[in-house]
């Protein structure tokens, strides 16, 4: 019985011999994980892929289509000087607005804006977010409760007057308003992240990675992070467009990104004066946000719908 | 005979759970293991076995430490488990493994095969290179029966038993001196549970551990262990050599445990002489006075539920916790 | 003895993105009525699906084909109010989980009625009578009290008592028990076989226990049918299979059991794994663990044949006896 091979797998592995040359040489087998599982069925999903597909032609054309428009976003054309409609000799593709400046320069600009205060507020939640969250909930106790009593007092400030008094105070800064931005939205990342830590605090794989001699820091990073970044994955696209849209009201209100630079909200509120004259300068920069909201919602959608963790 | 690696001495692991008051809690200790005291001797297997709710699960994991204990001594290698530093503790913890009951729960599913039975390796031997990590869980592998090119792959794409396989081995790779196996068969189909017996038993030989094998399948327990332990409701009833237990259980519980397991054999199966127990299992947040077992012993009687039943010695190496052991 | 439910040539397929899986291939059984049909495999043998099917209780993904009759109604055929009719009155189910089973929030007393009273049409308080009287047949102590009570409040062993209780509510022909022991303590499934016995002894209820046990069958089938890799491999009387097993599947599961009555050391295992169904061995499925393998099971795969003494086996062994040596 003592010397009985032990089969199991496709091999019969005989313990007294150690491993031979052989079998290291063996090719290894590329596992599939469960990212790629999970891409898989992200490509299955028709409308994920095509809003994929369109956020991604509408970044590259907001930031590589300026070299190939004629003006700038804050160049006025002094022979117009008004909202004219488009005159592909001039160079004008879509118009001019109220000012004579470049409509599609200024869309392009305010696309630029709006993605990249979606994409960096989001970032600095994000790492603000995962931090604090996975601390409270894999430390708990007294660092969970102070943590959690911050957010939720932080919750209980109105946001936008926060908003609003930083703007206010340290004077409409580009960087201040997505680190403002991203100050807010990191409440709900940390406590969706804590939530998913909890859960996985008392997985067992947790408890085995205890048992194997690790740290706190270390089943944190190795463990933790990644097994919630499903989750962040699907709240960072859906965040992006909440972010965009709070900047577009900050600048719908105003206080956005300061004159000439401009953001789609920018631009709509300017549009919004002159909706009657020339419904133009409202409608195209409105459809394109409208577009990008609804692309980021429908890739979240299908991210969550791919990475379900039924599967895990 | 040799000291014994692992002296536990009346451990008591109680959870406080929240039973009343509307301002301020009124908690009520919820006594998962209440007392429990035994040896480990190198090289033995000690079955601990019971129902639900008797604390074998948690007596495991307060061996070693991965839960706190309220009260009580865990002496491995003469330190006390209980009293060292988080530093300490993870210091010892180079030698005290664990095996885990639901095989692919145990495994973190974002990680490959040999990342997961590295783990051990990236906090024990920090001066080992990644090659070298490579070759020793390729060898690990193997000695458990996986086939060392599969360790790319994800615990998803292994079945049931390779992923328990994949578990031993990373519990195995350190050479620990004692492994605590949690119901280690329990989740898996009965052709394979045999294998993984056969395995533990092997790699215990060949590395001289020590084994602390929880279960409730009394069947099983007999095959891997030297001495079995049953437990209720966090205490000890009985501890005995396996054969002493098997074949002259002298506790109530154990005797009704044993006619409670199904024979495959028809005949036997059908004829044999079932001791029922009556009643439910207590709540472990109130239990019984006297001898816990009492409320659905066959043979209760007034003294069992006045006295605590200590543990008596039966014979060298047997000790029961029962009034009438003695009275057959 | 008329057969309460025949199954005919039954095959279950799923379909999954990599493909259509067989659980089930061309299974054909009965049960009898006041018998107790044990049906033993291991995960991959097909055998919970096959009466998951039977109780028209496949995922979405799933199709049955084949006939599936009880009292000679066709079940694969009816529709879903035809089936609605027929589960819980003629034909019931009992679960593993007991817990997942029963609902949470509403109390173990108005679940019981509501069985009664879906197909019978009697009033609340004849239906409440009806489910005391389940209860105590299923000898669940206090029952008047225990009727009032949510499942969270019951102990494991009793919540099963009570999926039993409402599987009974309308004294159907054959209740299924996919797995009713497994998750409970063995003292407790010492108890729950009692009560099934009781059952179908004083009932003629017949029973169809799916299980991997081979103790529990031992205790309360009175025919066994082993499936492995979707198909069956042997059928037969109890005594018989466990006596004089005819395939190397059942002989190897028999020895790989544990058990308390006998003596040896070590245990004997089947090498390998269980089979995938998605890529299953050409020829017999168990060819690759069968220690008395030869050419023609590599390539020819066995059909169910009868052999005396009301057994049927699919091997191209004779007999075990004679591979032995």
């Amino acid at each position: 019985m003592s010397d009985a091979p032990i089969s199991g797998g496709r091999s019969k592995a005989n313990l007294s011999v150690p491993h031979s040359a052989a079998l290291n040489k063996a090719a290894e087998v590329e596992g599939r994980s469960l990212w790629q599982d999970a891409f898989r069925r992200l490509q299955a999903n028709r409308a994920a892929m095509a809003s994929a597909i369109v956020l991604i032609v509408l970044a590259v054309i907001c930031f590589a289509g300026p070299l190939f428009v004629p003006w700038s976003y804050e160049e006025i054309d002094w022979d117009i000087l008004e909202a004219a409609p488009p005159d592909f000799e001039k160079g004008h593709y879509l118009g001019t607005d109220s000012l004579g400046r470049d409509l599609l320069a200024r869309i392009l600009q305010g696309g630029q804006v709006s993605f990249q205060v979606g994409i960096l507020a989001t970032a600095v939640a994000l790492v603000i977010g995962v931090s604090v969250g996975a601390m409270a909930g894999f430390i708990g106790g007294r660092v969970d409760q102070f943590l959690m009593r911050f957010v939720d007092v932080m919750y209980a400030v109105p946001l936008m007057f926060f908003i609003i008094i930083l703007m206010v105070v340290f004077g409409r800064n580009f960087y201040l308003m997505f680190l403002a931005i991203g100050f807010v939205e990191w409440l709900t990342m940390s406590r969706i992240v804590r939530g998913q830590t909890l859960t996985l605090k008392n997985k067992e794989f947790i408890e085995a990675a205890r048992a194997s001699g690790g740290s706190t820091a270390n089943i944190i990073i190795r463990h933790i992070v990644p097994n919630v970044l499903g989750v962040v994955i699907v709240y960072v696209t859906l965040t992006i467009p909440q972010v965009i849209l709070l900047e577009s009201f900050l600048s719908f209100l105003g206080l956005g990104v300061q004159p000439p630079m401009t953001s789609w909200g920018a631009l709509i509120a300017e549009g919004a004066q002159e909706m009657e004259i020339t419904p133009r300068t409202l409608i195209l920069p409105a459809v394109c946000l409208s577009t990008t909201l609804f692309c980021f919602n429908f890739l979240g959608d299908g991210l969550r719908d791919a990475l379900d963790p039924k599967d895990r | 005979m040799t000291e014994p690696f692992l002296q536990v001495r009346d451990l008591k692991v109680h959870f406080p759970v929240r039973t009343g008051g509307i301002l301020i809690g009124r908690y009520t200790p919820l006594k998962a293991v209440d007392g429990v005291s035994f040896d480990l001797n190198p090289g033995e297997t000690l079955g601990v076995v019971g129902e639900s709710g008797c604390g074998k699960s948690t007596l495991g994991r307060a061996v070693l430490q991965l839960v706190g204990a309220t009260d009580g001594v865990v002496s491995w290698l003469g330190r006390d488990l209980t009293s060292l530093s988080k530093r300490q503790l993870i210091e010892a913890r180079e030698n005290l493994q664990i095996v885990f009951q639901d095989p692919l729960a145990s495994l973190d599913p974002r990680m490959t095969a040999g990342d997961i039975i590295a783990e051990p390796l990236l906090n024990y031997r920090p001066e080992m290179t990644r090659a070298q990590r490579r070759d020793a869980v390729k060898d690990m592998m193997e000695r458990v029966g996986l086939l060392p090119r599969m360790i790319n792959r994800y615990p998803h794409e292994f079945s049931g038993g390779q992923c328990q396989r994949i578990g031993i081995a990373r519990a195995m790779i350190l050479r620990p001196k004692l492994v605590v196996c949690d119901e280690p068969v329990s989740a898996l189909d009965v052709s394979i549970q045999a294998q993984v017996v056969n395995l533990l038993k092997s790699l215990q030989r060949e590395f001289g551990l020590a084994l602390l094998f929880i279960s409730h399948d009394l069947a099983i327990v007999r095959h891997i262990s030297d001495r079995v332990m049953v437990l209720y409701l966090g205490k000890v009833m009985e501890l005995a050599n396996k054969a002493a237990l098997y074949t002259n259980p002298r506790h109530p519980y154990t005797q009704a445990l044993l006619s409670a397991v199904p024979i495959p054999d028809p005949s036997k199966e059908r004829n044999k002489k079932r001791i029922l127990l009556t009643g439910d299992l207590p709540s472990p947040l109130s239990p019984p006075s006297g001898c816990v077992f009492r409320t659905r012993c066959p043979k209760a009687t007034q003294m069992c539920a006045d006295k605590t039943p200590s543990l008596d010695t039966v014979e060298m190496g047997h000790i029961v916790a029962c009034h009438l052991w003695n009275e057959q | 003895m008329s057969s309460v439910l025949e199954i005919d040539q039954l095959t279950v397929a799923f379909d999954t993105p990599d493909g259509t899986v067989e659980a089930v291939t061309d299974v054909t059984l009965s049960v009898e009525a006041g018998e107790c049909l044990g049906l033993v495999g291991e995960s991959g043998s097909g055998k919970s699906q096959t009466f998951m099917a039977a109780m028209g209780l496949l995922a979405d993904n799933g199709r049955a084909t084949g006939q599936i009759r009880l009292d000679g109604i066709d079940l694969l055929s009816a529709n879903e109010a035809k089936l609605n009719t027929l589960r819980g009155d003629r034909i019931a189910m009992i679960f593993q989980d007991p817990m997942t089973s029963l609902t949470p929030h509403m109390r173990i007393g108005r679940q019981l009625a509501e069985v009664i009273i879906e197909h019978k049409n009697v009033s609340k308080v004849e239906a409440r009578a009806q489910a005391l009287e389940m209860l105590k047949r299923v000898h669940i102590p206090e029952p008047e009290r225990r009727l009032d009570m949510y499942p969270h409040e019951l102990s494991g062993g009793l919540r099963q008592r009570v999926m039993i209780a409402m599987a009974l509510m309308c004294e159907p022909e054959v209740i299924i028990a996919d797995e009713p022991t497994t998750a409970l303590d063995v003292t407790v499934q010492a108890q729950i076989l009692d009560v099934l016995m009781e059952v179908k002894d004083s009932l003629g209820t017949a029973i169809v226990l799916i299980t991997h046990d081979l103790g529990v069958v031992a205790g309360l089938a009175d025919r066994v049918a082993v499936m492995y890799g979707g198909r069956l491999v042997e059928q037969g009387g109890v005594s018989d299979i466990f006596e004089q097993p005819s395939h190397p599947y059942t002989q190897g599961l028999l020895k790989c059991t544990p058990r308390l009555d006998t003596d040896f050391e070590a245990l004997v295992t089947i090498p390998g794994q269980p089979p995938n169904l998605q890529n299953l061995p050409p020829g017999c499925s168990f060819h690759p663990r069968c220690p008395y393998v030869f050419d023609r099971c590599k390539t020819d795969r066995p059909k169910l044949i009868e052999i005396p003494g009301g057994r049927s086996k699919a091997c191209h062994l004779d007999t075990l006896e004679a591979a032995a040596q």
